[in-house]
């Protein structure tokens, strides 16, 4: 073995290792060369990202001191302190506890975060809240007496008070404004008894649990000078704007289809939230909750944790699928295209995966025609599967797929566009145009198409790139037109029509029948 | 075996090398730029194929699996042709591999249907491939020298 061995290794000479691995060297300079091409790239992005202004911050919490109140104060009483308050409006109002910032500055470029610091100086007090469960209530009065503002102030100059009944928070007068966020069956009657009282009233969706209240509610609002914004953040959203801005330059052709979706696959997401992340009931028993007032005006049966979380699975307290969540998506639509109340509306759908004690159904859809505009919006929710089926408006040029962002494909048999696909300058199927033109997207090279739309002048950037709380921006709006300074977009004409068009939904899905709306006799039959 | 390839002269087998080589280069090069990306897929690729097997291609797209199996193969095929070209280690083998995925990336988006020539850079490559499968020159310089001696001895 040795001697062949050795054999073999003298007849190897070293012309042949020449040979042979002449050309093996140019994997070495070849390496060099794609970590050069690489760090050269990655100087170049982030030269790219510098410009729009997208650099990531360090993660050291920077406030902006000088944040100038805007108008006069205005003292705000909250009704509702339940999760969408603590997690939601109490931030996008300025006050968030030193925890959060902490646990927050920990993610890097993290867009809440930024947001927050982002946010403006609304000049508000919070001068009074309530809630029916003594946890909820104070867990909030810690945030607002602690909490920290995005100007970075940590003390209040002000007392807040706890109201036992939104009666008592209402015949305060030390509050100008109210927030509802309570559970939806006392939305319209807190509203009226606001404006009876003569508070503006910011309430989350949805505003009506029967037609009868649509009515209440909107007389009510309508004979008083008093400011009303129904809890559509995602009116403040740029995409929305940007796609009403297309549909309107006819960039999608005649649009005669909206398909909308919800999307849903977890046991929270169909209002089964009593429980803790293991399994144990969350807090709340007779003695911490003032059990009468949470039921109101429903009939009066014994207290039940399971009806204080999930109140959404009946139709005593809520109009399920229909109230909360395509309440948002008929906004959606309705705030691009503007259409309205429709003609005619079938909603149907069952229990076929959550077999709980619910009511509501679980698959759920709603097609509501409109002749006159010659278009129909189409509903389709499931609780059962996370399929992500987005929200598309098809038009016969172009499809728009909107969300928080916005991608828009050219129709394969498109009218508008027909000579343009031909010829190469655009291509149908894929995305031609995104908004915003994502952070990840920027070092990509854009495609013929997109110049295109570019030239035409309908491809917006976001120079500076800042990220800004949309429910802020709403409660900024509502508060702004308080001051006299502007309207609400969400005002009680568009929440009529909006709710206007859910009660024939769940008219229709609770009748079993297609229900049409009288324009006439204001009245659905 | 190809005894001819003892017949190039000094010229004819630097420039047959340099082909080998640069193509090689273009391979490896695209392989670890896949490598090194991990949100690269070729889902985008197949979903825009419009030529003879779009069904196919668009098939793929919709399953997990697939995708991922095409997407390993693309990255590793394109690295291990780089390799061997470069290299010249079964040279011969990656220059027909090599050709073959040109051939798929060809069809899958031909150019002529979207506005553009029947000629393009991947068809040039690919014809360029062939030759260098048809005149080997990795048992003269490259790493199948050994092995080509070896299996003479």
């Amino acid at each position: 073995m040795v001697d062949n061995n050795e054999n073999k290794k003298s007849r190897i000479s070293r012309r042949d290792i020449l040979k042979g691995l002449a050309t093996t060297p140019i994997l070495g300079f070849l390496s060099f060369d794609f970590y050069r091409k690489k760090a050269l790239a990655k100087i170049k992005n982030n030269a790219i990202r510098a410009e729009l202004g997208l650099v990531e911050k360090a993660q050291t919490v920077q406030f902006i001191k000088d944040k100038k109140p805007a108008g006069e104060v205005i003292r705000l009483g909250l009704i509702g302190t339940g999760a969408r308050c603590k997690g939601g409006h109490l931030r996008s109002l300025g006050f968030v506890l030193p925890e959060w910032l902490e646990e927050r500055s920990k993610i890097p470029n993290d867009q809440r975060l930024q947001s927050f610091l982002n946010s403006e100086n609304l000049n508000i007090q919070i001068t009074g809240i309530c809630d029916v469960f003594d946890l909820h209530a104070e867990q909030m009065m810690d945030i607002i007496s602690k909490g920290i503002t995005p100007w970075g102030e940590a003390e209040r100059a002000y007392k807040t008070n706890r109201f036992r009944s939104y009666q008592d928070l209402l015949a305060s007068n030390e509050i100008d404004a109210v927030i509802i966020a309570t559970p939806d069956f006392h939305h319209s009657q807190m509203t009226i008894d606001a404006i009876n009282a003569g508070k503006h009233v910011y309430c989350e969706k949805s505003l009506t649990r029967t037609e009868d209240e649509v009515y209440q509610v909107y007389n009510a609002v309508k004979n008083s000078d008093l400011i009303f914004q129904l809890g559509h953040q995602n009116r403040q959203n740029e995409s929305f704007k940007k796609a009403k801005e297309l549909i309107n330059d006819g960039v999608l052709g005649k649009v005669t289809l909206v398909e909308t979706t919800t999307n849903r696959n977890t046991t929270g997401g169909a209002w089964v939230r009593h429980l803790d992340g293991n399994g144990n009931p969350k807090p709340g028993s007779p003695e911490t909750i003032d059990w009468q007032q949470w039921l109101g005006s429903r009939p009066k049966i014994p207290f039940d944790i399971d009806r204080y979380y999930n109140w959404t699975k009946w139709f005593d307290y809520a109009t399920g699928l229909t109230g909360q969540l395509f309440s948002h998506e008929y906004d959606a639509v309705n705030q691009v295209l503007g259409m309205g109340i429709p003609k005619s509306v079938v909603a149907s759908g069952g229990i076929y995966f959550h077999k709980d004690n619910r009511e509501i159904p679980d698959i759920f859809h709603i097609v509501c025609e409109y002749p006159d505009h010659e278009f129909t919006l189409l509903y389709s929710a499931s609780l059962a599967s996370s399929n992500s089926r987005g929200r598309r408006f098809m038009g016969h040029d172009a499809t728009m797929n909107l969300g928080g962002t916005l991608a828009l494909t050219i129709d394969r048999n498109s009218t508008q566009y027909e000579a343009k696909v031909d010829a190469g300058l655009l291509q149908s199927g894929e995305p031609l145009y995104k908004f915003p033109q994502s952070s990840s997207g920027i070092d990509a090279v854009s495609s013929a198409s997109e110049k295109y739309f570019a030239q035409r002048g309908l491809v917006y950037t976001q120079k500076a790139g800042k990220a800004v709380d949309v429910t802020h921006l709403h409660f900024k709006e509502w508060l702004d037109a308080i001051r006299g300074n502007g309207e609400t977009s969400c005002n009680i004409d568009i929440a009529f029509e909006e709710n206007i068009t859910c009660q024939m939904a769940n008219k229709s899905y609770l009748e079993k029948r297609r229900v049409e709306w009288d324009p006439v006799r204001r009245k659905i039959v | 075996m190809h005894e001819n390839s003892n017949q190039f002269t000094k010229s004819q087998l630097t420039i047959l090398v340099l082909l080998r080589v640069v193509i090689g280069y273009h391979f490896l090069f695209l392989g670890l730029e896949k490598f090194f990306n991990p949100d690269w897929t070729s889902a985008g690729f197949l979903l825009q194929s419009n030529g003879l097997f779009a069904d196919f291609y668009h098939s793929v797209v919709e399953n997990a699996n697939k995708l991922a199996m095409v997407d390993l193969c693309n990255i590793w095929g394109q690295i291990l042709i780089g390799v061997g070209l470069i290299a010249g280690l079964f040279a011969r083998t990656a220059s027909f591999a090599g050709a073959l995925i040109l051939l798929l990336y060809y069809s899958a988006i031909p150019p002529f249907l979207s506005g553009n020539l029947f000629i393009d850079g991947n068809l040039i490559e690919l014809l360029a491939l062939l030759i260098l499968a048809l005149f080997p020159t990795s048992q003269l310089i490259g790493l199948d020298y050994f092995i080509h001696k070896a299996r003479k001895s």
